[in-house]
């Protein structure tokens, strides 16, 4: 039991930055009906940004957090503006080619500028940890569950209680419908962008505390789970970008803790075949058809 | 036009002029000097490691040059750099064994460009030696158990650590129940995991779990936590520092205290970043060579090369001080400047003293030669304790 239970915290606290790329996911995908591959590369700059801030900028936790999460928004958006904009009205595989090329152009400009060498966070915050029976928790998984959750709530409430939330629903309903009511299409895209951008800069600040180690390619692998635990939740849905990013990551333990961790990977992908075909719109997902 | 062919016709000329100095076959004299191929990575990935390797081959040069020589003859070191690529490394060799007239080459620094450049030894009589090319298959000895003649190393192989790590775990720490977490995706941890396994096996030892990761993981707490509330004495964690600094890392978060055992993949400072110096108590770990040893050809060494490059030396200078010393011990025994007489003069070698211990070569090119094992306190290297091969 107690072994479970410590499995169950292991699952949480990964699935919880799975949770905060895949709403960038989810988001993205629900205004533009884009599949935004280049997000997980935006979570490793993220990680870099917060690495540079506190290792030599001394700068602590939350400024870290904060500095990374706006150079992120920043980053997103301009990654919108350059190569997704001026497709707007080309086919979607053109904009989901354009989306793996953005990928690849950041994972390898930033290996140029930092080296391909893995590099470590200073230690910023306590190590204590708490027993309870058996169990462990550590500061850092309190700390990773806590902002994913506030930063969860934050985005709930953008959505549901603003203006700016309001015209995010409508654009994702009906972009042209949206338009002719006076919503300012683009800035309500650009700003789905930043907002997402900035959830992958959190979680990549994140990891870089808890595991303590950062490289140019750290994106890919939990981008693409960070992709099925959007596919899972329901891509569009938010509250489905969290249940899902939380399964993905209790199964994925599960898998490595009872099972056989060399299946751990093969274990999410299958997964992610057997949602396309018995559920495809996912959990929470609207039951359009529609192909991706 | 016609000033580009009066260039043309003088560039002609120099390329005649150089070609024939090269064609010159030398005379019956002694001569005075004689070249030796260093063909490393100094660029590229891997380029701490050629480096490294280097500085130590040079500092062996200029003792033996300024102590008059081998044989009489000034050792002229021709330095290439093969950027880290097999390709270059092998079209690096030929450029030293064809146009450069060297007698043997040193290096590269790891196995894959290494055994990149063995057909083109074997091709052209001259030995090549690598000090710390420690794959277990195709490197000395050919896919077909044969013994590349022209081909050596002064390191042992990967799993001849396996072996060490394992009597260490039960000699020294009188472990009884081990439990494996090894690198799935490289073939060095395989070696590893497989030789600790077999002989800690045969001392009466349990494996008692073995788990697997992939390279470039971050995440190892599900398969810790599977581990913890198992009976165990000593965690084997074949692998690179990379991972390895995580695991440890994560192992003493989840209140895992049980000594852990890995191989020389953990020599890197990066290791102390990853897993922070809290968390490096009761490692140990194989290796070439460890400054703690009191042998005082070891110090003298250390005094040395820290008085030349300023830094102390890590496993790379040594290994790398030793082949220089190698190499020109070959050529003096050999008493001559013929590729073969040296190659066999290396194979020959016996009680060869070096920094990295005393070795002789074996029949199929490896050194019989001991291993250091060091032991980690808060992240600094403070116990070492030499095994010696049965």
């Amino acid at each position: 039991m107690d072994q479970f239970l410590q499995q169950m915290v292991n699952g949480i606290s990964l699935g919880s930055i799975y949770a905060l790329i895949a709403l960038g996911y989810t988001m993205v995908y629900g205004i533009i009906k884009l599949i935004n591959f280049a997000h997980g590369d935006v979570y490793m700059i993220g990680a870099y940004i917060g690495f540079a801030a506190t290792t030599y900028a001394n700068l602590g936790f939350f400024p870290a957090l904060i500095i990374s999460m706006l150079a992120c928004a920043a980053l997103g958006v301009l990654v919108e503006k350059i190569a997704y904009k001026p497709l707007r009205n080309s086919s979607r595989i053109a904009v989901l080619i354009t989306a793996i090329g953005v990928s690849l152009l950041l994972e390898y400009v930033m290996m140029f500028f930092v080296g391909a060498e893995v590099r470590s966070y200073p230690e910023l915050l306590t190590d204590k940890a708490f027993h309870i029976g058996e169990v462990i928790i550590n500061m850092q998984q309190i700390y990773i569950v806590v902002t994913a959750i506030a930063l969860m709530i934050l985005l709930q409430f953008i959505v549901h209680k603003t203006k700016t939330g309001k015209a995010m629903r409508a654009v994702s309903i009906d972009k042209d419908a949206a338009e002719l009511m006076g919503i300012r299409v683009d800035r309500t895209i650009s700003f789905t962008f930043a907002i997402g951008s900035a959830f992958a800069g959190a979680a990549g600040v994140l990891v870089g505390i808890y595991y303590n180690s950062i490289d140019p390619l750290m994106g890919i692998m939990p981008g693409l789970k960070a992709f099925v635990a959007a596919v899972f939740g329901g891509i569009g849905s938010i509250p489905g970008a969290m249940i899902g990013g939380l399964s993905i990551g209790i199964l994925e333990t599960l898998v490595s803790g009872y099972g056989n961790s060399m299946y751990r990977d093969a274990a999410v992908f299958a997964f992610l075949i057997i949602i396309l075909i018995l559920k495809p719109s996912g959990l929470l997902g609207k039951n359009t058809r529609e192909k991706v | 036009m016609k000033k580009n062919l009066i260039l043309v016709l003088a560039l002609l000329l120099v390329i005649g002029s150089l070609a024939g100095c090269g064609g010159a076959t030398p005379t019956e004299e002694t001569p005075t000097e004689v070249k030796i191929g260093i063909n490393y990575e100094l660029s590229g990935a891997v380029a701490s490691y050629g480096e490294a390797s280097v500085n130590g081959i040079l500092m062996a040069f200029d003792e033996i040059n300024a102590a008059g020589g081998v044989n009489g003859m000034q050792i002229v070191p021709v330095k290439l750099d093969n950027k880290s690529d097999a390709a270059e490394a092998t079209s690096l060799a030929t450029r030293l064994m064809v146009q450069e007239g060297v007698v043997a080459v040193l290096g590269p620094a790891t196995s894959g460009n290494y055994m990149a450049t063995i057909p083109v030894a074997t091709e052209n009589q001259i030995p090549i030696i690598s000090a710390s090319a420690t794959a277990d298959k195709g490197v000395t000895v050919d896919a077909a158990g044969k013994v590349n003649d022209f081909v050596f190393r002064l390191c042992f192989n990967d799993s001849f650590q396996g072996v060490t790590m394992a009597n260490f775990a039960s000699n020294n720490l009188s472990a009884k129940n081990a439990v494996i977490i090894q690198d799935k995706s490289s073939d060095y941890a395989e070696g590893l995991a497989k030789n600790f396994v077999t002989t800690f096996e045969a001392s009466g030892g349990t494996i008692v779990a073995q788990e697997g990761y992939v390279g470039k993981d971050k995440d190892f707490n599900a398969i810790l936590t599977s581990i913890r509330n198992k009976d165990f004495d000593v965690i084997f964690l074949p692998g690179y520092y990379q991972e390895a600094g995580l695991v440890i890392k994560q192992a003493r978060d989840l209140g895992i205290t049980a000594p852990i055992l890995g191989a020389d993949g953990f020599d890197s400072p990066v290791l102390l970043e990853l897993a922070g110096a809290k968390a490096l108590n009761d490692v140990y770990f194989s290796n070439h060579y460890s400054s703690l040893d009191q042998d005082p050809m070891v110090q003298n060494f250390i005094k040395a090369y820290t008085e030349k490059y300023g830094v102390e030396p890590n496993a790379f200078n040594a290994l790398g001080y030793d082949l220089g010393m190698y190499v020109a011990d070959a050529i003096k025994r050999a008493g001559s400047v013929d590729p073969v007489a040296i190659k066999d003069a290396l194979a020959d070698t016996q009680g060869f003293a070096g920094v990295t211990g005393t070795f002789s070569m074996g029949a199929d090119h490896n050194p019989i030669k001991s291993i250091v094992v060091i032991g980690l306190k808060d992240g600094v290297q403070t116990t070492s304790v030499k095994v010696d091969p049965k």
